[in-house]
């Protein structure tokens, strides 16, 4: 029976490995439409971590980051987290927003943020909609919210919701690439415990 | 200049003077620095979740919460030679990160994990000396023995001493 995320068996890893390329590829396919260029996807990591290296593993717990954080519910609950850092953000915005305006000081304007918003709030459907497909599971999400701040206080909001039990968290992560503008980002999802039963169950795998 | 101490999520740490703790990147989690100012000891709690009750599992991580955690931080302050009664607290943390709809819980821990951390203080009769609680920003927090000063940075304001 599965109570951790660290009992997670090898064959299940995979499968979920397997969820996180589906996923993330449908949310690449997404994203390369929205920028009008190839979009390259790593192979997804499924990550079994204790906190700290969770908070670390964006590349610093101090690292100025965009964030956009979908909910999903329904019948399965998780959250995707659509993360990239500000140079990034800016270089996706210029390609997106005629605009000239910077924010006051250097940040991005609103509506700059919007488009951020929206883009994760794309990838994170794309994402969903794959495992909905996949395991026939009905599953609701959220609209988005964005905030721009240190990477690991924006994972500790995940950590927190999904670390309540036990000392580890499970999230699959991909890294999205667009050679052209050199740019890229990470697409990262949480699910509950019960969750990942369900869907191991769903498809045919003894929990 | 002594080398930083590092307190990870659901940790703490304590020790005595000359030594600076960090705690790095809190969202909604709070990190709570206790000191006894004439002993020169004390400790940087880092909590996430506000009461260990919430959870009906034998094994929790007492760290992790900040009604456990506060209390086990003191026994140990004590031992290390701290006076119970002269300790002094200084909070910092509980932010709400993302702008969510009201009602879910990632909307309210922050403020839930602040208003147990005072509870639990004032249970144990520690006075709140200073805090930098809430809002919506990330903070790091470092906490130096030799002066007790809490020392609050942020990426969108500038380093404040408490």
């Amino acid at each position: 029976m599965l109570n951790n995320y660290d009992e997670l068996s090898d064959m299940q890893i995979d499968v979920l490995r397997e969820i996180g390329n589906i996923g993330a590829g449908n949310a690449a396919t997404a994203l390369a439409t929205i920028l009008d260029e190839k979009v390259e996807i790593s192979l997804p990591k499924v990550r079994i971590t204790d906190f700290d290296t969770a908070v670390n593993a964006l590349g610093g717990a101090e690292t100025m980051t965009v964030g956009v954080l979908v909910n999903f519910d329904g019948e399965a609950h998780g959250m995707i987290m659509f993360l990239l850092n500000m140079d990034d953000a800016k270089a996706i915005m210029s390609i997106l927003v005629q605009e000239d305006e910077e924010g006051h000081d250097g940040t991005l304007s609103e509506l700059k943020l919007s488009a951020i918003k929206e883009i994760g709030n794309i990838l994170g459907s794309s994402y969903i909609n794959s495992i909905s497909t996949l395991t026939g599971l009905r599953i609701h999400i959220s609209i988005p919210y964005i905030a721009i701040d240190m990477a690991g206080a924006l994972m500790s909001v995940p950590i927190i919701e999904f670390g309540s039990v036990g000392d580890k968290v499970m999230f699959i992560e991909e890294c999205f690439s667009a050679e052209e503008n050199n740019l890229s980002s990470n697409i990262i999802m949480f699910t509950e415990i019960e969750t990942l039963k369900i869907i191991m169950e769903r498809l045919g795998l003894e929990v | 200049m002594s080398d930083l101490l590092v307190v990870g999520i659901s940790d703490y740490k304590l020790a005595r003077c000359p030594n600076v703790f960090v705690t790095y990147a809190l969202g909604s989690c709070v990190g709570i620095c206790l000191y006894d100012k004439q002993a020169k000891v004390g400790g940087l709690s880092h909590i996430m979740l506000p009461e260990s009750s919430m959870f009906k599992n034998n094994e929790i991580n007492r760290m992790k919460f900040a009604d456990t955690a506060i209390v086990d931080l003191v026994q140990n302050l004590v031992k290390l030679g701290a006076d119970r009664r002269k300790l002094t607290a200084k909070i910092a943390g509980g932010a709400q990160m993302f702008e969510v709809q009201q009602g879910s819980l990632v909307g309210t821990i922050g403020d839930r994990n602040i208003v147990s951390v005072k509870n639990t203080l004032h249970e144990l009769k520690i006075p709140i000396l200073a805090e930098d609680t809430g809002l919506n920003y990330g903070r790091t927090v470092y906490f130096d023995l030799d002066t007790g000063i809490m020392k609050v940075q942020s990426l969108s304001r500038s380093i404040r001493e408490f």
